[in-house]
C-alpha cells in the first residue's frame, strides 16, 4: 500500500487552501470531502450554484469560487462523497485514515495511510436548546441558508427567525431581497452587549466590514419586524411548529409560525480531533471547546493538524489563511521546504489572518449567546437523539456525577447517532452550572470512532490482518 | 482541605467497588466510595453486560495469553463462585429496584455461544462438556447443532455450525447497574465521592490515611477495588495484586426493534434496542485506542452470524481495559500486615456483582477472613507478598 | 413551507415520496426535495416516537433520516436525489431480520 504524504478532511476554505498549497509543494495530497462537490458549508454548491443567485447570496459567497480552480490545477486528489470515520496514529508515526466512499448502494470502507493529516472539518451550528426545538418545522438558520444555496428554496408561509449573530441577519437580508416576507426577527442578543463589545476592536469600528454589517442590519430593520432583547423563547405545537412564544422586557407574546429558523452562532466541529486524542481546551469567550493548536495548526498529536474553524471560529477568510499556514507547516515537516521558506511564505498569510481577525473579538463579545439559551432547564430536551432533558442532567449533576462521560453512561446523552454534537456543550455547561465548576474543569464528552455511522457491512469490508483475526476468534487454537 | 473520616472506605467506583459498597450499606458502618474523575480507565463503562456462566472456571483456563504462555490454570471454585453469583442476581436486581427505583433489565433465560465452523464447534463441544463434568459444577450445557441454534435465533447465516447453550446465562444493562449501585450507596447514607483518585495509602495504628486528588480521607477499614490501579495501591497495605490490562473492543449498532431473544457470548441486544458486538483480547498496556482492523474482524464475524445486520449502522465503538490477573481469575485478599485492609480485582464485574454485593462484602465487614475466599488469594501466584 | 425561487433553472428529477410522484430538481438533496414537497415530518424519534424533521441540514444532527430505495436510516441532507428514487418518511426504529419490512 502506498503512503500518502498528507490526507486532508473537509473541502471548505481551509481544506481547499491547505490541499492546494501542499500539492503545489509536491506533496502527494488527498482531500476527503463528505459532500459531492467542493466548498464546505460556507461555499456549498459553489461549483453548481446559479449565477442568478449572485445578487442575494452576496459577494462573500462568490469569493469561494476563486479557491476551486487553483485547487483543481494543483494536482491534489479530490475524493467526494467520502466520510472519514476513524483516525489512528501508529507506532511509526503514520496515520491510518479509515473512510467510507462509494454510491449509497455499494459503500465500502478503506484505510489509507498518510504521513500527516490536516483536519479541516469546520464549524457546526451551536445547539439552541429551547422548549420545542425538536418539533418539525424548527430548523437551524444555517441549514435553511444551504437550501437557498443549493436548491433555490425560500420559506413560504409564516416564518420567524430567532437568535443572534451575523448569519441570521445575512439570511434575513437574503430572504427579503428575494421577496420573502418575514413574520418576525427575534433578536436574542442581550441588552448592553454592544457597549461591552465596542472597546474590544477600535479599529474594527471604522472598518468597511462593520459598515457592511450595519447596512445589513438596517436593511432588515426597515423591511421586517425586529424584536430586540428577547430573553425567553419557546416553540409550541403538537406534531410540528405552530407558534413561537417569546418574552422581551416584561412583555410576553405568541406569534403563529410554520417555520422557525434558529441560530446563535457556530462552534468548531471537534469530533474527529477529539476522538483522535487531540487535547481540547475550553474557550470561555466563544463558550465552546476547540483543539489546542500552535500557530501552524499543530495539535497535541504529532503529525495531526487542524485548520480553519475546526480549530476555533474565525470565519471563512481566516480559514483560508489558516489552511495555507498549516499547508506550509506540513510541507516543512515532511521535508519539502526549509524552515526559512516556510516562515517567509507564512508572512503574507499571517497578514491576511490578522486582517480577517480584526473584528473577531468584537463579534465574539457581541454575539456570545445568553446563558439562558445555552443552559436550559426543566423538560427542555438537551440530547435530541436520546431525548434526555435538562432537568435529568441537572439532577444527576447535583447528585455528584463525575463528568460528561459518566453522564453519558447514566443517561445515554451523547450515545445516539449524532454522538453528542448537539448536546455535548449543553451537558458540559449544565454540569458546570449545577456543580459550580468551570466548564474547563468539567471537561468534554469523549467522541468515539466511528465519528459518523458506518454500516456493519462497510466496517466488515476493511482489510483484516492476521493479528486482528487472532485478537478476535474466541476458540483458542 | 479538611480530613474526612469514615468507618470503611472503598477505593474504586467501578462495578467491583460499587457492588462491594452496596453490599456494605446498612451494616451500620459509615461508608465512603471513592471514585476517580470523569476520564479514567473505567472498565465499568466499557462493559458488555453479560451474566455469564458457561465455561467459567473451565479446565484449560479462559485467559488466552495464559494458555499461550503455558500457564493453563484451573480454578474450579471460580465456576462455583460464578454460579453462585448468577443465582443471587435476581435478589440483587430486586434490591436495586426497591431501593433506587432503577430497573437494571436483568434477563436470565439462557445464553448461547455460536460457532462458525464444524471445527470450532467440535473444539467448543469438547471443552464445554469437560467443564460441565467438573466436580461441583451445577450448571449444565447443551451442545446444539445448527438446527438447535436456528430454533432459538432468527436469520442465521450459512456459516453457523452450531453452538453451546447454558440456561443459567443472561445479561443486564451494565450502565444502569453502575448507576443503581452508586444510587443505592448514596441512598443508604454512604458518601459517593467523585474526583477522589487515591494516590497514596498510609497505614496508621487502627486506621488508614488515604491521600486523594481531592484531600485526605481517613478510615478504619479500606477495601481496594480500583481495577488496574489496585496493582499500585495494594502493596501500600501489604497485599500483592498482580493485575494487568487486557484490551477488549466493543461495537454498538443503532437501535433496532427487538430481534434477539437471548444474549450470545459476543453479541447481544440491549433493552434500549442497540446491539453490542464485543470481542477481542489484546495485551497493549494502557493503550485503549481502537484498532479499525480488529473492529472489522469483529464486524465480519457478527455479519456471518446474522447477515441481516450488514446494513445496520455502527454508531459507536470503544476499547476498554479488562483487569486481568495472571491466570485470568478473580483475586480477593486481606492484609495480614495491616489488618482491616482488603483488595478485590477481577474482569467479570457484571457477572460477579451479586456475589460481590451479597457474599464478598460481608467478608470485609467480618472479624475473620472466610476460608471460602482462600482459593482466590494472590498467594496462588508465584509472588512475594510485599509488606 | 418552502418554495422555489421563480428563476430556478435546474432540471426536474422525478422521484416518489411515500408512493406519490414528485418533481425534485437537480442539485436537491433528499431533504431539500422533501421540504420542497411540503414535508416537515421525516421520521419518529427512537425513544418516544415523537415526530421529527430535519434540523441542521449539514449532516450533523441525524434528525432527517428517511428510507431511500428500501434502505432505512439514510441521512436525507447528505444524499442527492436521483431519477426514480423512492423515499419513505415517518419510520421509527427499524426492524431487522425476519421482521424487516413490517410496518412500524
Amino acid at each position: 500500500m502506498t503512503t500518502l504524504d498528507v490526507a486532508i478532511v473537509g473541502a471548505g476554505p481551509a481544506g481547499l487552501a491547505a490541499a492546494t498549497l501542499c500539492a503545489e509543494r509536491g506533496l502527494s495530497t488527498s482531500l476527503y470531502d463528505e459532500h459531492g462537490g467542493p466548498g464546505g458549508q460556507i461555499y456549498r454548491g459553489i461549483t453548481t450554484a446559479s449565477r442568478a443567485r449572485a445578487e442575494f447570496l452576496g459577494e462573500d459567497y462568490w469569493r469561494g469560487a476563486t479557491l476551486v480552480p487553483p485547487f483543481e490545477r494543483s494536482g491534489a486528489r479530490y475524493v467526494p462523497g467520502a466520510t472519514v470515520w476513524a483516525l489512528a496514529r501508529r507506532a511509526d508515526g503514520t496515520f491510518g485514515v479509515s473512510q467510507s466512499a462509494g454510491p449509497p448502494t455499494a459503500r465500502y470502507a478503506t484505510t489509507v495511510e498518510a504521513r500527516a493529516v490536516i483536519l479541516a472539518t469546520g464549524a457546526q451550528e451551536r445547539p439552541f436548546p429551547i422548549p420545542g426545538w425538536t418539533l418539525p418545522g424548527v430548523l437551524a438558520a444555517g441549514g435553511a441558508q444551504l437550501l437557498l444555496k443549493t436548491s433555490s428554496l425560500v420559506p413560504r408561509g409564516r416564518v420567524v427567525l430567532a437568535g443572534s449573530g451575523p448569519l441570521l441577519w445575512l439570511l434575513a437580508a437574503q430572504y427579503l431581497r428575494a421577496g420573502v416576507a418575514i413574520a418576525a426577527f427575534l433578536d436574542t442578543t442581550p441588552r448592553g452587549r454592544l457597549a461591552q463589545a465596542a472597546p474590544l476592536a477600535p479599529g474594527f469600528m471604522l472598518s468597511p466590514y462593520l459598515a457592511k454589517g450595519l447596512d445589513l442590519v438596517r436593511f432588515v430593520r426597515r423591511r421586517a419586524r425586529v424584536v430586540e432583547y428577547v430573553t425567553a423563547l419557546a416553540v409550541e405545537g403538537k406534531d410540528a411548529a405552530e407558534a413561537v412564544r417569546f418574552r422581551h422586557g416584561s412583555h410576553e407574546e405568541t406569534l403563529p409560525a410554520d417555520l422557525v429558523l434558529l441560530h446563535q452562532g457556530v462552534v468548531p466541529d471537534v469530533q474527529l480531533a477529539g476522538a483522535a486524542g487531540c487535547a481540547l481546551a475550553w474557550n470561555d469567550v466563544q463558550a465552546c471547546f476547540a483543539p489546542v493548536v500552535d500557530v501552524w495548526g499543530g495539535t497535541s498529536v504529532p503529525g495531526l493538524y487542524v485548520a480553519g474553524d475546526g480549530a476555533g471560529i474565525a470565519g471563512a477568510e481566516a480559514a483560508e489563511a489558516r489552511g495555507r499556514l498549516t499547508g506550509l507547516a506540513v510541507a516543512n515537516a515532511l521535508g519539502r521546504i526549509a524552515g526559512t521558506a516556510r516562515d517567509a511564505g507564512a508572512q503574507r498569510h499571517r497578514r491576511e489572518l490578522a486582517q480577517a481577525l480584526r473584528g473577531r473579538a468584537f463579534l465574539d463579545a457581541l454575539y456570545r449567546p445568553a446563558d439562558a439559551f445555552r443552559m436550559p432547564h426543566g423538560d427542555t430536551v438537551a440530547c435530541r437523539c436520546e431525548e434526555v432533558s435538562a432537568a435529568t442532567i441537572l439532577q444527576l449533576a447535583r447528585d455528584g456525577c463525575a463528568g460528561p462521560n459518566q453522564m453519558k453512561a447514566y443517561t445515554r446523552c451523547g450515545m445516539g447517532p449524532c454522538q453528542g454534537r448537539f448536546c455535548g456543550l449543553t451537558v458540559t455547561e449544565l454540569m458546570a452550572q449545577a456543580q459550580r465548576r468551570r466548564p474547563a474543569d468539567v471537561g468534554a464528552l469523549r467522541a468515539r470512532f466511528p465519528v459518523k455511522p458506518v454500516t456493519l457491512g462497510e466496517l466488515a469490508s476493511l482489510p483484516v490482518g492476521e493479528d486482528a483475526l487472532r485478537a478476535v476468534v474466541r476458540s483458542p487454537d | 482541605m479538611t480530613t474526612r473520616a469514615y468507618d470503611v472506605a472503598i477505593v474504586g467506583g467501578g462495578l467491583v467497588g460499587a457492588a462491594i459498597a452496596f453490599g456494605l450499606r446498612g451494616l451500620g458502618a459509615k461508608l465512603a466510595l471513592l471514585d476517580e474523575g470523569d476520564v479514567a480507565h473505567r472498565a465499568a463503562r466499557g462493559n458488555f453486560g453479560l451474566i455469564w456462566v458457561q465455561g467459567k472456571g473451565r479446565p484449560e483456563g479462559e485467559y488466552r495469553s495464559a494458555q499461550r504462555e503455558g500457564r493453563p490454570v484451573s480454578l474450579p471454585p471460580y465456576a462455583a463462585w460464578t454460579q453462585r453469583s448468577a443465582r443471587e442476581w435476581p435478589r440483587l436486581a430486586a434490591l436495586l429496584r426497591e431501593e433506587t427505583g432503577i430497573d437494571v433489565a436483568l434477563r436470565q433465560h439462557g445464553g448461547l455461544h455460536v460457532c462458525l465452523s464444524p471445527d470450532e464447534l467440535a473444539a467448543r463441544a469438547q471443552r464445554l462438556t469437560q467443564w460441565a463434568a467438573q466436580a461441583g459444577n451445577e450448571a449444565g450445557v447443551d451442545v446444539l447443532d445448527r438446527a438447535g441454534v436456528a430454533a432459538r435465533l432468527p436469520g442465521l447465516g450459512p456459516d453457523v455450525a452450531g453452538g453451546t447453550f447454558c440456561a443459567q446465562d443472561g445479561d443486564c444493562n451494565p450502565l444502569r447497574l453502575l448507576r443503581a449501585l452508586h444510587a443505592g450507596v448514596a441512598h443508604a447514607g454512604g458518601a459517593v465521592l467523585a474526583g477522589h483518585a487515591v494516590t497514596r495509602i498510609e497505614p496508621a495504628p487502627g486506621r488508614f490515611v488515604l491521600r486523594t486528588a481531592h484531600g485526605t480521607v481517613e478510615c478504619g477499614r479500606v477495601v481496594l477495588a480500583a481495577g488496574l490501579g489496585t496493582a499500585k495501591l495494594a502493596p501500600m497495605v501489604g497485599i500483592a495484586m498482580p493485575v494487568a490490562p487486557n484490551k477488549g473492543q466493543v461495537l454498538v449498532l443503532e437501535r433496532v426493534r427487538p430481534f434477539l431473544p437471548l444474549p450470545l457470548e459476543t453479541l447481544r441486544q440491549t433493552d434500549d434496542g442497540t446491539v453490542l458486538i464485543g470481542d477481542a483480547q489484546q495485551e497493549r498496556g494502557l493503550d485503549d485506542t481502537l484498532d479499525p482492523a480488529v473492529l472489522a474482524a469483529m464486524a465480519a464475524r457478527a455479519a456471518r452470524v446474522f447477515p441481516f445486520l450488514r446494513d445496520v449502522r455502527v454508531v459507536r465503538a470503544w476499547a476498554a481495559l479488562r483487569v486481568m490477573s495472571p491466570d485470568g481469575f478473580p483475586v480477593y485478599a486481606h492484609s495480614s500486615a495491616h489488618p482491616g485492609a482488603y483488595a478485590a480485582a477481577c474482569h467479570s464485574g457484571v457477572t460477579l456483582a451479586a456475589a460481590h454485593a451479597l457474599a464478598l462484602a460481608p467478608a470485609f465487614a467480618a472479624d475473620a477472613w472466610p476460608a471460602a475466599m482462600q482459593p482466590f488469594s494472590p498467594e496462588r501466584f508465584d509472588v512475594r507478598a510485599i509488606a | 413551507m418552502f418554495a422555489r425561487l421563480p428563476d430556478d433553472a435546474a432540471t426536474d428529477v422525478a422521484i416518489t415520496i411515500d408512493g406519490e410522484p414528485f418533481a425534485a430538481r437537480a442539485g436537491d438533496t433528499v431533504a431539500a426535495a422533501l421540504l420542497a414537497a411540503g414535508r416537515r415530518v421525516f421520521r419518529a424519534a427512537p425513544a418516544t416516537g415523537a415526530p421529527r424533521g430535519p434540523y441542521c441540514l449539514m449532516g450533523v444532527c441525524f434528525e432527517c433520516m428517511v428510507t431511500v430505495d428500501g434502505r432505512p436510516d439514510q441521512q436525507a441532507c447528505m444524499l442527492a436525489v436521483a431519477p426514480g428514487m423512492r423515499i419513505e418518511t415517518g419510520r421509527g426504529v427499524r426492524a431487522v431480520g425476519a421482521d424487516a419490512g413490517t410496518p412500524p
